[in-house]
C-alpha cells in the first residue's frame, strides 16, 4: 500500500501533545514532524513542527556538530530563521544534496549503472553528467563487484566516490568488496587509508517488483565492522543524510526506498546536514515507543492516527541510523514510556529489529514494563501477487493491534 | 644483444622446451609486442590460430624492427642499475628465507606465502616506478612491499604482529599497506585487489582530467597470479581499464600452480596473455625468471600507461621455489619441474650476466649479499624488541571517524567513553 498519511485533523490532535514532553535539550534541530497526504494520484505534504501552532517555522539549519548532544536548544535562532524554503520531491532532494556536495568538493564523483546519460534509474543523478562531465558521473558497465571495488580504490587514493546500486539487491554482487575491503581496509592498514565512500541505492518492497527487486538488505550488511548504515525517509533527511554521508570520512551505506522517491516536502534553502548517528523524533508521546525507519515510518504514522483516536499516545522515533543505533534518543524514550514496539520492513530473522531488540534489552531492561515487540516483514522472498505482497510487510492495522496488546 | 622480448612462448606444457642456456639473449625476435592493438600481424613462428578478430592478439612492433643491431656491446643496463636490481632481488630472497626461519621458530603465525623464485617480476617492474605510483598485490606481498620501499623493519614487525609494523600489527602477512610508499595492499582473497588497483588508476586519470593536475601521470601496477585469471573480477577490470584507458598494468605472475591446482587443469585456454586483446589491450608474455627481460617489457608497459595510452596485460612465466605457503607440503609438483626452474634462478642468472659483462665483480656482489644479511638481521632484531600492541589499540582504527561507533545510552559518543581508549568498551 502506498504510504498514507496524517490528515490535518490528526495534526491538530498531535500538536496538543505538549512540546516540553520532548527533551529540547537533546535536539540541535527543531523537532519536526512531517506527514504527507495522498490525494488521488498526487502527493501533497502537510507539515508542522513541534511548536503548538502549525505554522511552518523554525526550520533551523542544522550545523555540523562535534559532540552528540548540544547543551541547549538555540530557540532564538529557531524562530528567527523562518525562511520559506523550497518544495521538492525526495529524489530531487537527494539530487540537490549530491549536486551541492559535488559543487563544494571536486573530489566527489558518482559511479554506477546508468547514472550519467540516463540520469539514474530513479532520476537521482539527473542532469549531473551534463554539468560535471562523464568522468565525474561515471556510467559503469554492469560489474557491481568490480566497480564498487574501483570506488573503494579511488577512495583510498583521494577521491570521494558515491556508488549507486541501481537496486540495493544488486549490491549483493558487491558484497565481497563491501565486506572485505570497504569495511576492513582502514583497520588492516593500521589507519593509513581512509575510505570516504557512500554506497546508496533504492531497496525495500516496492509495488509488485518481484522477489529479487524487493529485497531488504539492511540485515545482511549490518554486521560488517567498519561501515555505517543510514536510512532516509523524508526529503529533509534524505538531503541531510546524503550530504553528511559524503562529508563523512567513514564508509556509509545510505538506504533509500523505492516507494518514497515521490514524497514532497518543503526543505530549507540554506545548507544543512543531518547527523549520521542520530535518530529523529517524529512524534513525541507518553504511552509507547515505536521505533521504525524508512517506509514503515509512514505506516506507523497512519496507525498513530488510529491510535490517537482510540486514546493512545504513541511516541514515534525514526531511528535513521541503522548502524550504529542512537541509544540515547531510544533510551530516553524507553525510560519515559516503558514499552517498545519496533516496526520494520526488514526480515524477522537477524534483521535490524532483532539487533535493536537485543540492544534495548541489554541496556534498558530495567525500564521495560513489557517485553519488546517487534513487527518485521515475513521471512519470505517477496511474492509478485499484490495481495501476498501486501501481507509480506507490516500494515497499519497490525501496528494498532500490537500497540493495544502492549499497552494492556 | 637483442633487446627483444620473450620468444613467443606459446607452449601449452607447463614448462617450455625452448632453450634457456643463455637466458638473456634472443636469436630472433619472434615474439609479439604491443605497439598498436589495431594491427594484426601473423608471425610465422606463431603456432596458433591467432584471433578471429582484427586488431587483436599480437602485433609485431615497429620497435622490434628498429632494434636490428645484435651487437653484444649494447647492454641492457648500466652498472648502477645492475647492482640495484641485484640488491633488490637478493633482499627479497634473504628476507623470505628469514621469514621461513622465523615462522618455524614460532615468531610469526598464520598463513605466510613466500616469494622465492619470483623476485625477477617484483624487481623488474617495481624498480621502474616512482614513489607516487601505486602497487597492489596479493597475499604474496612481502617482496612487493620491500621493492616498493617499505623498510624491512616495518615489514618484519608487521609479520611479528608488533605495533611498529607497517600496519600497526593489524594487517599481518597478507595485508601489507603503506600510504607513504603507495602500496595499496596486501589482499587475502584473490582478485580482490584488482578492482582496487583499477580505482587507483581511475584516480590518476581523474586527477589529470577533472582536477586538471596536468602532470599527474601516476601508474598503478596490479600483481596477481594465474589462479586469479579465472576470476570474474579480473575480466571485469580488464574491460573497465581498457574502456577508459586507465593508466594501469596488469601483471600476471603465472607460477603455474594455485596451491595444488595446476594452471592447465583449471583453465580452458592457459595462455593468459591472449586474454588482453580480447578486451582491447595488448597482451604480452615474458620470461619471468629473467629480470632484464621483465624490465624491458615493464618499461614499455609502464611508459604506455604514463603516456595515457591505456592498460597492458603482462604475463610473466615464473615459478615459486617453495610451496604455496609455509603450511603447504608441496607434494603435487613434479621434482623435475622444480629442478628445471631452480636452474633458472633469477638471481644466479643476473649474477652471471653482471660478471660476464664486467658490470660488477664477485667481490662487489658478495658485499651486497653481506649488506643484505645485515639489514635482514637488523629487521629481525628490531621486530623482536618492538612492543606488542596494547589492548587500547583494538578499537582504534575501525573507523576513520570514530563517531561511527555511535551514541551511547548516556548521550555521549561512545568514542568519548574513557573505556573506549582502553579498548574495553562495548561498542
Amino acid at each position: 500500500m502506498a504510504a498514507i498519511f496524517q490528515g490535518v485533523g490528526a495534526a491538530e490532535a498531535l500538536s496538543s501533545s505538549p512540546f516540553n514532553s520532548f527533551d529540547s535539550n537533546k535536539s540541535i534541530f527543531s523537532p519536526r514532524r512531517s506527514f504527507s497526504v495522498r490525494k488521488g494520484a498526487s502527493f501533497a505534504v502537510v507539515r508542522s513542527d513541534g511548536t503548538v501552532n502549525l505554522n511552518l517555522k523554525g526550520r533551523r539549519a542544522q550545523q555540523l556538530i562535534s559532540n552528540a548532544v548540544a547543551t541547549k536548544a538555540d530557540s532564538a535562532a529557531a524562530s528567527s530563521s523562518s525562511k520559506p524554503g523550497h518544495e521538492l520531491l525526495l529524489f530531487e532532494a537527494l539530487q540537490e544534496g549530491l549536486e551541492e556536495e559535488m559543487d563544494r568538493d571536486p573530489h566527489v564523483c558518482v559511479m554506477g549503472e546508468d547514472v550519467g546519460h540516463y540520469g539514474g534509474s530513479y532520476k537521482v543523478t539527473k542532469g549531473l553528467a551534463k554539468k560535471f562531465g562523464d568522468l565525474r558521473v561515471l556510467d559503469t558497465p554492469i560489474a557491481e563487484n568490480s566497480f564498487t571495488g574501483m570506488g573503494i580504490g579511488a577512495a583510498m587514493t583521494g577521491l570521494r566516490p558515491v556508488i549507486e546500486g541501481m537496486n540495493m539487491g544488486f549490491l549483493l554482487l558487491a558484497f565481497n568488496q563491501i565486506s572485505n575491503n570497504c569495511g576492513m581496509l582502514h583497520y588492516t592498514s593500521g589507519g593509513q587509508f581512509t575510505i570516504p565512500i557512500v554506497i546508496r541505492g533504492p531497496g525495500g518492497v516496492g509495488r509488485q517488483l518481484g522477489a529479487e527487486h524487493s529485497q531488504r538488505l539492511e540485515s545482511y550488511f549490518q554486521s560488517i565492522p567498519g561501515i555505517q548504515m543510514v536510512a532516509c525517509s523524508t526529503p529533509y533527511n534524505a538531503k541531510g543524510l546524503m550530504k553528511a554521508a559524503i562529508r563523512s570520512e567513514n564508509p556509509v551505506i545510505l538506504f533509500e526506498h523505492v516507494l518514497l522517491y515521490n514524497l514532497k516536502e518543503r526543505i530549507p534553502d540554506e545548507d544543512y546536514i543531518c547527523n549520521l548517528e542520530e535518530a529523529e523524533m517524529v512524534r513525541p508521546g507518553e504511552h509507547v515507543t515505536i521505533l521504525t525507519y524508512s517506509r514503515m515510518r509512514y505506516h506507523v504514522m497512519q496507525a498513530a492516527k488510529t491510535l490517537v483516536n482510540k486514546g493512545y499516545d504513541p511516541e514515534v522515533i525514526d531511528i535513521r541510523s541503522l548502524k550504529p543505533f542512537d541509544l540515547y534518543t531510544i533510551g530516553n524514550s524507553v525510560k519515559k514510556t516503558h514499552r517498545v514496539l519496533i516496526v520494520e520492513e526488514c526480515m524477522r530473522t537477524g534483521g535490524i529489529g532483532a539487533s535493536l531488540t537485543a540492544a534495548i534489552t541489554e541496556n534498558f531492561n530495567d525500564y521495560l514494563d513489557a517485553p519488546i515487540m517487534c513487527l518485521s516483514s515475513q521471512d519470505v522472498p517477496t511474492p509478485y501477487a499484490g495481495t501476498l505482497e501486501e501481507v509480506t510487510v507490516v500494515q497499519p492495522p497490525q501496528i494498532v493491534t500490537a500497540v493495544e496488546q502492549l499497552c494492556q | 644483444m637483442s633487446t627483444a622480448f620473450s620468444a613467443a612462448k606459446f607452449s601449452t606444457q607447463p614448462f617450455s622446451t625452448i632453450s634457456h642456456d643463455s637466458p638473456l639473449v634472443f636469436a630472433k625476435p619472434t615474439s609479439q609486442f604491443f605497439g598498436s592493438t589495431r594491427k594484426l600481424r601473423l608471425t610465422s613462428s606463431s603456432k596458433f590460430n591467432l584471433s578471429r578478430r582484427s586488431g587483436t592478439v599480437v602485433a609485431v612492433s615497429d620497435y622490434v624492427k628498429q632494434k636490428t643491431s645484435k651487437s653484444t656491446t649494447s647492454l641492457l643496463i648500466t652498472k648502477e642499475e645492475g647492482l640495484e636490481l641485484y640488491e633488490d632481488m637478493v633482499f627479497g630472497r634473504a628476507f623470505e628465507d628469514m621469514c621461513a626461519q622465523m615462522y618455524y621458530r614460532g615468531k610469526m603465525f598464520g598463513f605466510v606465502h613466500l616469494y622465492n623464485g619470483q623476485e625477477a617480476v617484483s624487481t623488474g617492474f617495481i624498480k621502474l616506478l616512482k614513489q607516487q605510483d601505486s602497487v597492489v598485490s596479493t597475499y604474496r606481498d612481502h617482496v612487493h612491499a620491500l621493492s616498493k620501499g617499505v623498510p624491512a623493519r616495518a615489514v618484519m614487525s608487521e609479520l611479528f604482529g608488533k605495533t611498529t609494523g607497517c600496519c600497526r600489527g593489524q594487517g599481518g602477512s597478507m595485508h601489507m599497506f603503506s600510504r607513504e610508499h603507495n602500496l595499496l595492499g596486501g589482499f587475502a582473497f584473490i582478485g580482490e585487489g584488482i578492482p582496487i588497483a583499477t580505482g587507483a588508476a581511475f584516480t590518476s586519470k581523474y586527477k589529470r582530467e577533472v582536477l586538471k593536475e596536468a602532470d599527474c601521470d601516476h601508474v598503478t601496477l596490479a600483481f596477481f597470479g594465474d589462479g586469479t585469471c579465472n576470476n570474474g573480477q579480473f575480466f571485469e577490470c580488464l574491460n573497465m581499464a581498457a574502456l577508459w584507458k586507465l593508466p594501469i598494468v596488469f601483471v600476471v605472475e603465472n607460477n603455474l600452480w594455485a596451491i595444488g591446482m595446476s594452471h592447465s587443469r583449471a583453465t580452458s585456454d592457459p595462455q593468459i596473455y591472449k586474454k588482453g586483446p580480447a578486451f582491447g589491450m595488448p597482451g604480452i608474455h615474458v620470461d619471468g625468471m629473467d629480470v632484464l627481460k621483465v624490465r624491458e617489457v615493464a618499461k614499455e608497459a609502464i611508459g604506455r600507461a604514463r603516456r595515457g595510452e591505456g592498460p597492458t596485460l603482462v604475463e610473466c612465466e615464473t615459478y615459486r621455489f617453495r610451496g604455496h605457503s609455509l603450511a603447504d607440503p608441496d607434494e603435487l609438483r613434479d621434482p623435475a619441474e622444480k629442478d628445471h626452474y631452480a636452474a633458472r634462478d633469477p638471481i644466479r642468472a643476473l649474477k652471471k650476466y653482471l660478471i660476464e659483462n664486467s658490470l660488477a665483480s664477485e667481490a662487489e656482489l658478495k658485499a651486497i649479499d653481506k649488506k643484505i644479511d645485515e639489514v635482514v638481521e637488523d629487521a629481525v632484531e628490531f621486530a623482536d624488541e618492538s612492543p606488542i600492541p596494547a589492548r587500547s589499540q583494538l578499537l582504534e582504527n575501525v573507523f576513520a571517524d570514530p563517531r561511527g561507533f555511535g551514541i551511547g545510552p548516556d548521550g555521549r559518543y561512545r568514542c568519548e567513553d574513557p573505556k573506549f581508549t582502553e579498548g574495553t568498551a562495548r561498542v
